[in-house]
């Protein structure tokens, strides 16, 4: 027995070069991407998962109509399964847009148990099947709500769905169709919604709208699937470059090439910002890697280890580890350090599509809306929070301070300062200084931040969901800031349940929250201070509460027009409202920084894509010398080892 | 014997009700089903009408203990209680918060738990005894000083600074192991060395000396003494009579933790990427998945209970004189 246990042991050993490969043999030298995920994903079901570490995934297996171009800036769509772009057409008579979809011919699902060993065409009638099962609250799609005003005949259908005996068999739902989804043949479908929304197209670009097989749908309500994990939570099934060979969420997930992958190749073109270098596999066949592993990873120095030994091909950047990989340069930009550039590393960063802000809720009797004192109040602590400071102690430089609501890269964001808290020097923003600040809490009545009603500093609220011992030393850091104008501000530190129901009854006085954007359009960040979305009256995502009529009819005329020079002024307008209003103070938009191996090809950030996958490439070879080189194992331990057990042993013998 | 097993097994149905009771009160009334769904609906477009719908998906929208809208027996099963609780007692783990199917995660996740636990504990075992076997031998010496002063040094030292101490030293530095990894296919040991050998380590300082004091105890006796008078090696004496005598306080403590090995090790899988039951729990916390979070407590308590039953049997059996309760 000890000898067959040896015999495995060798025979396992010399079968790796080296000794720490973590991966099955064989894995690191095929055409094989290894990448991590930290948590467990909730669900993959297209129509419910509305996370980005889902999306990772399901992007990549499922195709929705249309996708954003790899390498173009702006954001721009383009067709994916589509053979063009959906034709729009406004009917003013009933007040509603149409939008034409045409399919492509040979755009084909992944082999699946359900299609009995067909090939199955995706069809126009798995289009509308999605939209239909969308409209089911048994399937709990996080959009139906917001859907339900737009979609014509959606909120009927919901209705009738909803009357249907509680039940959990199969409900086919090509025979639920909305009344304003319609199938006119195999290839081609029509939208209609109500009124004019053009945003509505980027939803097109969202696993939501992803076409569903009935057939697959049938196979999955049967019974003893779901015990078996076997559903559209677990194993979707799409047309998209991959399908989920490996399905195991508590340990690894493994993409593996569509054999029925439709032809799409690497771009022609990109934006003028990108290197052109990234154009050297235009018009080659895609996707080009083979599998893709996930590992679970959850602590953080494993996984940077495992990229430093070349087990990873990329990996983020921890605050752990931000030292070690980099520094930043006199003119405070991120770059590589000497260890980093020797193994050939690339960074690759870009500040986030998304906006971290602290809100006021605006009902609030002390800071809310309503007089102008309390104004001058939210735009004196506007000014007095630091954000550039934050961004250098808690995040490593790793941000950028904002100076409006929406986040650079989205369509209509522009690039001047907020004059209320920041002045233009130089091409740069300046923060007012304290002084300012400091006038500003005069003209609000607390001079000195006395409140003349008690006599004492005034008091303010925040209420945080940071509970951690990590998070004390930020939230030392927020006291301080108020600290600057003599506001004394209480922490109320909650649960997030709690930190929930609050908001909903608007009993926060002070909170932090963030957005990230849905879609490249300033439509998607407005909203969240449109009255209509109040959380406190619609349970909406305007946190804040706040409702200025002459920013709510900016926002309507905006959400109805197409990009243009003229919208762009209207939004400039917009965001020029609530700057002086100052429902938030504007916070930040985080800066992601990843690392990739120089074996790896055509990393470019597309933060608004998540199918970036199919256009990978890596260079084996190249990734093998590396491991060889990185993890020959060190082996004089074992003789000193050796040495110390003979001498222990002796020592026993004499006894 | 048989009765005495009957009537502990007979037991356990009061205590596992109390379990659940404590548990669904803790998981329901404590932490309502609408905050369950907010966690789980996460942050984006969570409107009334969504929570309703996640509640009514997996049965959160009954009554918590008695449902008076219903009639006859409805009225106490169409309750959240019985439908999640009472089930739960029957083993029957229905779907996580997140819809996937505990009982096959369960039985999927036991195997890399017990790959894990039971070498570490098995190797522990041996090396603690035999390490404790040695000072005795030595006791008074300074190999017995040193010993014992190692092992305080050790039961100081957080098993957390062994876990990256080792990954760093072994994995990162030496490149001996995967720092962290699972493959049931093939190599197995390769992942399963270093955590083993962390384990053991981490566990040495009070093994150690938890073991050497029983060993003490039996190595002053007489019996011990006429064994040396008659001429014996040390060596002899402490495997024929001082260790099978000490093996009844250290088989009673070893058979109460057997069950809970199937449990895994809440930090060693999680640093080790080793999809063990530990680790499953961390995640149904992090995640507020109470209907695993539940299960788990609930198996926990099975399997604690099942152990103190096993501590008494095998008292019984390694000594002849205890007798249970039976005679």
């Amino acid at each position: 027995m000890k000898w067959w246990l040896l015999l495995s042991c060798i025979v396992s050993l010399s079968a790796h070069a080296t000794w720490n490969n973590p991966y099955p043999r064989g894995w690191v030298h095929e055409n094989t991407l290894f990448s991590a995920f930290s948590a467990p994903p909730k669900t993959l079901d297209p129509v419910r998962s509305y996370s980005s570490n889902e999306w990772v995934f399901l992007a990549n297996i499922v195709e929705p109509p249309l996708q954003y171009h790899y390498l173009k800036r702006p954001y721009q769509l383009e067709p994916l399964i589509l053979t063009q772009m959906p034709t729009v057409h406004y009917d003013a008579t009933s007040d509603t847009s149409s939008y034409t979809l045409h399919l492509r011919d040979d755009v084909v699902y992944a082999p699946h148990p359900a299609f009995a060993g067909k090939k199955r065409k995706v069809t126009a009638t798995d289009l509308a099947y999605a939209i239909a099962r969308m409209s089911d609250r048994r399937n709990g799609s996080p959009i139906l709500d917001m859907m339900m005003p737009l979609i014509v005949g959606l909120e009927a259908q919901v209705a009738t769905l909803a009357k249907l005996p509680k039940s959990s068999e199969w409900r086919d739902y090509r025979q639920f169709n909305p009344q304003g989804v319609e199938v006119v043949d195999e290839r081609t479908l029509v939208i209609r919604i109500k009124g004019q929304y053009p945003p509505f197209i980027y939803w097109l670009a969202m696993p939501f709208f992803a076409p569903i097989p009935w057939e697959v749908d049938a196979y999955y309500a049967q019974p003893g699937m779901k015990a078996a994990n076997q559903s559209w939570s677990w194993l979707p099934v799409g047309s998209g470059a991959y399908y989920l060979a490996e399905n195991n969420p508590n340990h690894r997930m493994v993409l593996q090439r569509n054999p029925n992958f439709h032809s799409e190749t690497y771009p022609h073109e990109a934006g003028s910002t990108v290197p052109k270098s990234l154009l050297a596999d235009a018009g080659k066949p895609l996707p080009f890697i083979d599998r893709v592993v996930f590992a679970l990873e959850k602590e953080a120095v494993p996984y940077w280890t495992k990229f430093l030994q070349g087990y990873y091909d990329a990996s983020g950047v921890s605050s752990e580890v931000f030292d070690q990989a980099i520094q930043l340069n006199e003119q405070g930009k991120l770059s590589l350090t000497a260890e980093m550039r020797a193994k050939n590393m690339q960074l690759v960063s870009s500040v986030a599509t998304s906006s971290s802000y602290m809100g006021f809720n605006m009902r609030d009797p002390v800071i809310g809306q309503g007089n102008d004192k309390a104004k001058y109040l939210r735009q004196a602590i506007s000014i007095a929070i630091d954000y550039e400071e934050q961004i250098a102690i808690f995040l490593n430089g790793r941000g950028v301070v904002a100076q409006g609501i929406i986040p650079p890269g989205i369509a209509g964001a522009s690039a001047d300062c907020n004059p209320i808290t920041h002045v233009g020097e130089a091409g740069q923003c300046q923060r007012r200084s304290l002084a300012d600040a400091k006038a500003l809490m005069a003209k609000a009545g607390y001079a000195d931040g006395i409140d003349p009603a008690t006599g004492k500093a005034l008091v303010l609220y925040y209420d945080t969901v940071s509970t951690g011992a990590d998070d004390k030393a930020q939230l030392d850091w927020m006291r301080k800031q108020f600290a600057k104008l003599g506001i004394q501000l209480v922490i109320r530190s909650t649960d997030y349940n709690r930190f929930q129901e609050k908001m909903l009854a608007g009993n926060a006085q002070i909170f932090s929250w963030g957005w990230n954007a849905d879609y490249p359009d300033a439509e998607n960040f407005l909203f969240l201070l449109a009255g209509g979305n109040a959380k406190m009256d619609a349970g909406g995502e305007n946190a804040s509460n706040y409702k200025n009529p002459q920013f709510d009819a900016l926002y309507e005329q905006i959400a109805r027009m197409e990009d243009s020079s003229e919208r762009r002024a209207l939004i400039q307008q917009a965001v020029a409202i609530v700057r002086e209003d100052a429902p938030w103070v504007f916070g930040l938009h985080p800066q992601s920084v990843s690392l990739f191996h120089g074996w790896v090809n055509n990393v470019y950030p597309n933060l608004m894509a998540n199918n970036t996958l199919k256009y990978r490439r890596i260079d084996v070879t190249q990734r093998e010398q590396a491991q060889e080189r990185w993890n020959q194992p060190v082996l004089w331990p074992f003789a000193v080892g050796a040495l110390l057990l003979i001498g222990l042993v002796g020592l026993v013998w004499r006894k | 014997m048989t009765t005495y097993i009957i009537r502990r097994l007979l037991w356990l149905l009061p205590i596992l009700l109390m379990v659940n009771l404590l548990t669904f009160i803790l998981f329901f009334v404590v932490n309502s089903p609408d905050d369950m769904a907010r966690a789980q609906l996460g942050n984006k477009h969570v409107t009334d009408a969504a929570i309703a719908a996640w509640k009514a998906a997996r049965g959160y929208d009954l009554p918590l203990l008695w449902n008076s809208e219903a009639s006859g027996w409805s009225m106490l099963s169409q309750t959240i209680f019985w439908q999640k609780s009472v089930q739960l007692m029957l083993f029957d783990f229905g779907v996580s918060d997140a819809g996937r199917a505990i009982g096959a995660d369960l039985a999927q996740r036991a195997w890399p738990s017990l790959w894990l636990a039971l070498p570490s504990f098995v190797l522990g075992l041996v090396v603690n005894i035999t390490l404790a076997l040695l000072l005795v031998m030595f006791r008074g010496q300074w190999l017995d000083k040193l010993g014992l002063v190692i092992s305080v040094i050790i039961m100081s030292i957080s098993g957390l600074f062994f876990i990256i101490g080792g990954q760093y030293v072994m994995a990162k530095l030496w490149h001996w192991f995967p720092i962290s990894g699972y493959e049931p296919d093939g190599d197995l040991w390769r992942f399963l060395l270093l955590p083993i050998m962390l384990g053991v380590i981490a566990g040495v300082g009070s093994g150690v000396r938890w073991y050497r004091s029983i060993l003490l105890e039996e190595a002053d006796k007489d019996f011990a003494r006429t064994a040396r008078a008659k001429g014996m090696s040390q060596w002899q004496v402490m495997r024929k009579h001082v260790l099978p005598n000490g093996m009844l306080p250290i088989l009673t403590g070893v058979v109460a933790v057997l069950p809970l090995l199937f449990m895994g090790s809440l930090i060693m899988e999680s640093f080790f990427g080793i999809p063990g039951l530990g680790s499953y729990t961390i995640d149904a916390i992090n995640s507020q998945d109470f209907a695993i979070v539940r299960a788990m407590v609930y198996l926990g308590a099975v399997l604690y209970v099942f152990g103190l039953i096993l501590t008494d049997i095998a008292y019984a059996w390694a000594d002849p004189r205890v007798r249970l309760g039976d005679d």
